[in-house]
C-alpha cells in the first residue's frame, strides 16, 4: 500500500460536533481470588451522526467500557477510574441523580440478548412507556400512545394490537426491536449497541442494522457499535476501534483497518473469518486462548499469541514484545496502532 | 464481569473438555462428570465452616449415642433417689435431677441413642421407599407415574405428624410386626410412611430428566437393558439431590419423634427419650425449668447438626451457588 | 385458564378420595370398644350398644362403613361423635380458632419474612446479610415443641407480655402461638426471598432498568422485588394450605381448641368420626390452596400459561 491510498480525513463528512469523549478509561473488578482489570486505559471520541466500531473477542473489555460510560456497573462493584465526558461534562465525577438523569434522553443502549434483556412480567408497551412516565411525567394512557408510536417506528407491525403482549410472545427479532424502540424512546443523543444483532438469524440481523442505520440518519444520533462481527462493522461503522485485553490496540476508518490491517491481532482477526474475495484459501485461526484478565501478560498482552513478536536479541532496543508494553500511536495519517512493529504489519 | 462474559468463559471450558472427551472416547461421561463434580463440592465443603460446625456435632452425637457412659461423669440415668428431686444444676451434676432423682444429664446423655436410631432407620426406609417408586413412576412414565404420582400425592396433603399420631395410636392393637412394639422401630416406620413423598419426587424428576438425555440414549442405542440404564446412568445423577435431601431429613425426623412422643404416642417409659423429657418437664416448667431447657438445647443441637451439613451440601453441590 | 381449573378440580377428587380411605382405614381399623367406653363405671346395657353400633355401622366391614359415609358426606353430611353431636358443629366450633392462628402465622411470616429476605439480598455478604443467614440457620432448627417453650418461659413467664394458654384475650392471645407456628416458614419465606432477589439483581432485566435511568428505587421496587416475589407469594399461599392443617403441636402446647387440638384429643378418645372429618377438611385446605398457588403463578407470571 502506498502513502496516497491513505484517507488524510479519517472522519466520514457526515459527522458534526463531538458528543462522547472517553480519556484513559480504567475498570477494574475487585473479586476475592484478585483483581481483573477489564479496561485499561482507553480513550476515543464520539461524534454526531457518528458510528464507532468497537471490535474484540468477549472478555477484551468492549461491553464493560461500554456499562461504565453508562454507568450501570454496580452488580458486581466495579472502580471505574479515568474521564467519561458526555458534551463536556465528566461522567464520573457528577451525581448519580445526574448520571441516572442522562441516561435514557442522553445515552441509552440496546444488549445482546432482547430476551433476558426485557422484564418478562410486563408488556412491552409498558416496558416502553416507562421511559416516557419517568422522565417526562406522562400519564399511563399517554405512555401507551407514545409507545404504540415508536413500535410504529421501529416497525413492529401490528403496533397498536401488540402493545399489550409480553417479550416472550414476540420473535427474537422484533424483540431486539422492542429494545430499540425503548432505546431512543427518548431521541437520545448516543446509542450504543452491545452486539444486538449476535442472538438473530443473518436475515434479521440484516433488517435491524438497517433500522438503526435508518434511526441514525434520521436523529443524528452518535451510535457505537459494541461486536466481534467483521462483517458487521464493514457495513454500517464509520471507524472501528480493535480491543485486545481491555485496550485499544487499533483505531482507524473501517476501510483502512480493513484494507490493510495495522497490528498483529487485528490482522489475525481478518485472517480468521471466510471472505467473499478469498475464496479456496485457507482460515488461520488465531492460535492460543484468549488472555485471563486477571493475570495479563506483561509486554504486549498479544505477544504470547502474536505470529509477529519480538523476544530478547530479535527485537530492537526498548521495544522487546514480551517486556515493553506498545503505546497506541499514530502509525499513519488517521490510523493508530499498539505494535511496536506496526509498520511492518502494514507493509510500508 | 457481566453474566454474559462469565457465560462466554464458561462456555469456553466446556468446548475444551468436550474436544479432550471426543479424543478418548471410551471415557464413560457421566463418571467424570461425576468425578468433578465431587470434587468441586468437596473443595467447596472444605471452605465452608457451617460444614465443619455440623459435621462435628454429627460425629460428637455418634459417639454419645454409641458410648453414653463416657459423658455421664459417672452416674447411672435409672440410680435415682427422690431425695434430690428437681435439684437444680450444680458443680457435680451438671444438669440437676429430674422429679424422681435421677442424674439429668445421665438421662439426656442417653437419650442421643433412641434419636439417632429412630432418625436414621426412619430415613432408611424414606430412601429406600423414595427410590423404588420415583424411579419405577419416572422410568416408565405414563400410566404407572400417573398411579404412583396419585399415591404420593394422597400421602404428601397429610400432614406428617398427624399420619405418624394416627399409625402410631392404632398401631399396638394391631398385629402389625414392629409397628405394634411402640418401640423405636414403631416410630421411624410411622415416620417414614408418611414421609417418604419429597424423596420421591426428587427421585422422579431426576430420572425423568436424564432418561431424555443423549447419553441415555446411546446407551439404549447400544443396547443396555432397562435396569442396567436405570442403575448404571440414572440414579447417580440423583445421588447429589438425594444426598441433600437425606442429611436434612434425618434431623426433621428426629425432631418430629421427639414431637410424637411428646404427644404420648412415640417412645413410652421406662425408654429414654428426649421428648418424654421435655413432656414430664412440662408441668414442672415454673419451678424447674432445667427439666424442659436442656433435653430442649441438645434436642435442637441435633436438629442443627444435620441441618447444617445438608444446607453447606446443598451450596457445593449446587454450581450455580458456586459461581 | 377456566378449562384447566375444571380439570384441576377433577384431579382433587381422587386425592381427597384417597386420602379420607387412608385416614379412614386407619381409624376404624382401631379395635377398642368405644362405645364401651362412652359408659364410663355404669356400663350400658347389651340392648344400647347393639343400637348404637348399628347405628354407627360398626357391625358393618370396613367398605360398607366407607360407603355409608361417603354417603353422608355428599348429602353435606360429616355424621355425627358416640355422643351424637354432628361433627360439622364440631368444626364450626373449632375451625375459627385455627383460621385465627393462621392469618397470625401468616402475617408473621410474610412481614417479617420478606423484609428479612429483601435487606439480605439487596445486601448480599453485609452484616444483616449474614444475621438473616445465621438466625435463618438456627430458627428452622429448633423443633416447634422446644420453640413453644421458648416463647412460654420468655415472653410468657420472664417478661409477662403475651399470654401463653387459652384464646380469652382475643387476637393478643394469638400472637405467641402465631410467631411460633410460622417460625419456619417465615426463615425460609427470608432466605427464598434472599436467594430470589440476589440472583435477581443480577438479571439482564435489571440491568436494563438501570441503563433506561429509572431510580433506584424503581430498579428494586417495580424490576427486582416484582420478579422475585413470585416464587415467595406462591410459597406463601402453598404454605396456608399446610398451616392450616399442621397446627396440632402448636394449638396443643397454647390450648387453644381448634381443629389441630380437637382431631388430637379425637385420636385419643377413639372419635373415628371427627378424625376423619377433620383430616379430610386439612386435605382439602391442603390441596385447594395448592391449586390456589397454581394459578396465582400464571397471573403473576405471564410466561406461564394453562392452555
Amino acid at each position: 500500500m502506498t502513502q496516497s491510498q491513505i484517507d488524510p480525513t479519517p472522519k466520514p463528512a457526515t459527522t458534526g460536533a463531538t458528543l462522547l469523549e472517553v480519556d484513559d478509561l480504567h475498570v477494574e473488578f475487585r473479586q476475592r481470588s484478585g483483581v481483573v482489570n477489564a479496561v485499561n486505559g482507553v480513550s476515543y471520541t464520539l461524534a454526531e451522526g457518528e458510528t464507532l466500531a468497537i471490535l474484540g473477542e468477549s472478555g477484551s473489555g468492549k461491553s464493560v467500557s461500554a456499562q461504565a460510560i453508562m454507568g450501570i456497573l454496580d452488580v458486581p462493584p466495579a472502580v471505574v477510574r479515568g474521564s467519561i465526558r458526555f458534551e463536556g461534562r465528566d461522567m464520573l465525577t457528577m451525581s448519580e441523580e445526574d448520571q441516572r438523569q442522562i441516561r435514557g434522553p442522553g445515552i441509552s443502549m440496546i444488549f445482546q440478548d432482547a430476551l433476558s434483556s426485557l422484564n418478562p412480567v410486563y408488556s412491552v408497551g409498558w416496558q416502553i412507556g416507562e421511559m416516557f412516565r419517568v422522565h417526562q411525567g406522562a400519564s399511563r394512557k399517554e405512555a401507551k400512545a407514545k409507545a404504540i408510536e415508536l413500535m410504529d417506528r421501529v416497525r413492529i407491525p401490528a403496533a397498536a394490537k401488540r402493545v399489550n403482549d409480553y417479550p416472550h410472545q414476540f420473535s427474537g427479532g422484533m424483540r431486539q426491536r422492542v429494545m430499540i424502540a425503548m432505546a431512543i424512546a427518548l431521541d437520545p443523543r448516543i446509542l450504543i449497541a452491545d452486539e444486538p444483532t449476535t442472538a438473530l438469524d443473518v436475515t434479521v440481523q440484516a433488517q435491524v442494522m438497517d433500522l438503526l442505520k435508518d434511526l441514525q440518519r434520521e436523529t443524528g444520533m452518535g451510535l457505537i457499535l459494541i461486536t466481534h462481527d467483521l462483517g458487521v462493522v464493514n457495513e454500517v461503522a464509520d471507524s472501528v476501534a480493535v480491543m485486545y485485553a481491555g485496550r485499544i490496540v487499533e483505531r482507524g476508518t473501517v476501510d483502512d483497518v480493513f484494507t490493510d490491517a495495522g497490528h498483529p491481532y487485528t490482522e489475525g482477526l481478518m485472517n480468521s473469518v471466510p471472505q467473499v474475495e478469498a475464496k479456496g484459501g485457507r482460515l488461520q485461526p488465531i492460535v492460543g486462548q484468549p488472555p485471563n484478565l486477571a493475570a495479563i501478560p506483561s509486554g504486549c498482552p498479544f505477544h504470547p499469541r502474536c505470529a509477529r513478536r519480538r523476544l530478547g536479541a530479535e527485537a530492537a532496543p526498548g521495544r522487546d514484545c514480551a517486556t515493553d508494553l506498545p503505546p497506541l500511536r499514530l502509525v499513519a495519517p488517521g490510523r493508530e496502532a499498539a505494535c511496536h512493529y506496526s509498520e511492518e504489519v502494514l507493509g510500508v | 464481569m457481566t453474566d454474559q462474559q462469565q457465560m462466554d468463559l464458561r462456555k469456553d471450558e466446556v468446548e475444551a473438555g468436550t474436544t479432550t472427551g471426543l479424543a478418548s472416547p471410551s471415557v464413560d461421561p457421566l463418571s467424570s462428570r461425576q468425578n468433578s463434580l465431587w470434587s468441586d463440592a468437596w473443595g467447596a465443603l472444605k471452605r465452608n465452616p457451617l460444614f465443619w460446625i455440623g459435621s462435628v456435632l454429627t460425629a460428637l452425637l455418634v459417639v454419645v449415642a454409641l458410648f453414653p457412659q463416657l459423658f455421664v461423669r459417672g452416674a447411672d440415668p435409672r440410680a435415682c433417689d427422690l431425695a434430690n428431686s428437681k435439684a437444680l444444676p450444680s458443680a457435680q451434676h451438671w444438669f440437676g435431677y429430674d422429679q424422681q432423682g435421677c442424674d439429668y444429664m445421665a438421662n439426656v446423655v442417653y437419650g442421643a441413642r433412641n434419636s439417632l436410631i429412630i432418625g436414621i432407620f426412619a430415613v432408611v426406609v424414606v430412601l429406600l421407599l423414595g427410590v423404588v417408586v420415583g424411579a419405577i413412576a419416572g422410568y416408565f412414565g405414563g400410566f404407572v407415574d400417573g398411579i404412583m404420582s396419585r399415591i404420593a400425592d394422597i400421602f404428601y396433603a397429610l400432614p406428617l405428624i398427624l399420619g405418624a399420631l394416627v399409625l402410631l395410636r392404632v398401631g399396638p392393637t394391631t398385629d402389625i410386626p414392629i409397628l405394634n412394639t411402640r418401640g423405636p422401630g414403631a416410630v421411624a416406620l410411622a415416620l417414614a410412611l408418611f414421609g417418604w413423598m419429597t424423596a420421591m419426587r426428587l427421585v422422579r424428576s431426576q430420572v425423568i430428566a436424564v432418561k431424555s438425555s443423549d447419553y441415555v440414549a446411546a446407551a439404549r442405542a447400544m443396547g443396555a437393558s432397562n435396569s442396567r440404564i436405570l442403575i448404571r446412568h440414572i440414579l447417580p445423577n440423583a445421588v447429589a439431590p438425594v444426598l441433600v435431601y437425606t442429611t436434612i431429613t434425618i434431623g426433621v425426623l428426629i425432631a418430629a419423634e421427639a414431637t410424637l412422643t411428646y404427644l404420648g404416642v412415640g417412645l413410652q417409659r421406662p425408654a429414654i427419650s428426649w421428648g418424654l423429657q421435655i413432656a414430664a418437664g412440662q408441668d414442672l416448667i415454673r419451678t424447674a425449668p432445667h427439666l424442659v431447657l436442656f433435653p430442649s438445647i441438645v434436642l435442637t443441637l441435633t436438629v442443627m447438626a444435620f441441618i447444617l451439613m445438608g444446607d453447606a451440601l446443598r451450596d457445593a453441590l449446587d454450581p450455580r451457588q458456586r459461581a | 385458564m377456566g378449562r384447566y381449573v375444571a380439570r384441576r378440580l377433577l384431579l382433587t377428587i381422587p386425592v381427597l378420595l384417597g386420602a379420607s380411605i387412608l385416614i379412614f382405614a386407619m381409624v376404624f381399623a382401631l379395635p377398642g370398644d368405644p362405645i364401651r367406653a362412652l359408659g364410663g363405671d355404669r356400663p350400658l346395657s347389651p340392648a344400647v350398644v347393639e343400637v348404637l353400633k348399628e347405628r354407627f355401622h360398626l357391625n358393618d366391614p370396613l367398605w360398607i362403613q366407607y360407603w355409608e359415609y361417603l354417603k353422608g358426606l355428599l348429602r353435606g353430611d360429616l355424621g355425627t361423635d358416640f355422643r351424637g353431636r354432628p361433627v360439622l358443629d364440631t368444626i364450626e366450633r373449632t375451625l375459627p380458632v385455627t383460621v385465627r392462628l393462621t392469618i397470625v402465622a401468616v402475617l408473621f411470616e410474610t412481614i417479617i419474612g420478606i423484609i428479612a429476605g429483601v435487606l439480605a439480598g439487596i445486601r448480599r455478604n453485609s452484616y444483616f446479610d449474614n444475621l438473616v443467614l445465621v438466625s435463618t440457620t438456627i430458627i428452622v432448627s429448633i423443633p416447634i415443641l422446644v420453640l413453644a417453650f421458648i416463647a412460654q418461659l420468655l415472653f410468657g413467664l420472664k417478661l409477662g407480655w403475651f399470654p401463653i394458654a387459652g384464646t380469652r384475650d382475643g387476637w393478643f392471645s394469638y400472637v405467641l402461638p402465631g410467631l411460633v407456628l410460622a417460625s419456619g416458614s417465615l426463615a425460609y419465606v427470608a432466605r427464598l426471598t434472599r436467594t430470589s432477589i440476589a440472583e435477581n439483581m443480577r438479571a439482564d432485566y435489571v440491568r436494563t432498568a438501570r441503563a433506561k435511568g429509572l431510580p433506584r428505587s424503581r430498579v428494586i421496587i417495580r424490576h427486582t422485588l416484582r420478579n422475585s416475589l413470585i416464587p415467595v407469594v406462591t410459597f406463601i399461599g402453598a404454605d396456608i394450605g399446610a398451616l392450616l392443617g399442621g397446627a396440632i403441636v402448636t394449638e396443643t402446647v397454647f390450648n387453644l381448641p381448634g381443629i389441630g387440638r380437637e382431631v388430637f384429643d379425637s385420636i385419643s378418645s377413639q372419635e373415628g368420626a371427627v378424625v376423619v372429618g377433620i383430616v379430610t377438611l386439612m386435605v382439602f385446605f391442603f390441596i385447594f390452596f395448592n391449586l390456589v398457588v397454581d394459578i396465582l403463578y400464571a397471573i403473576l407470571d405471564p410466561r406461564i400459561r394453562y392452555d
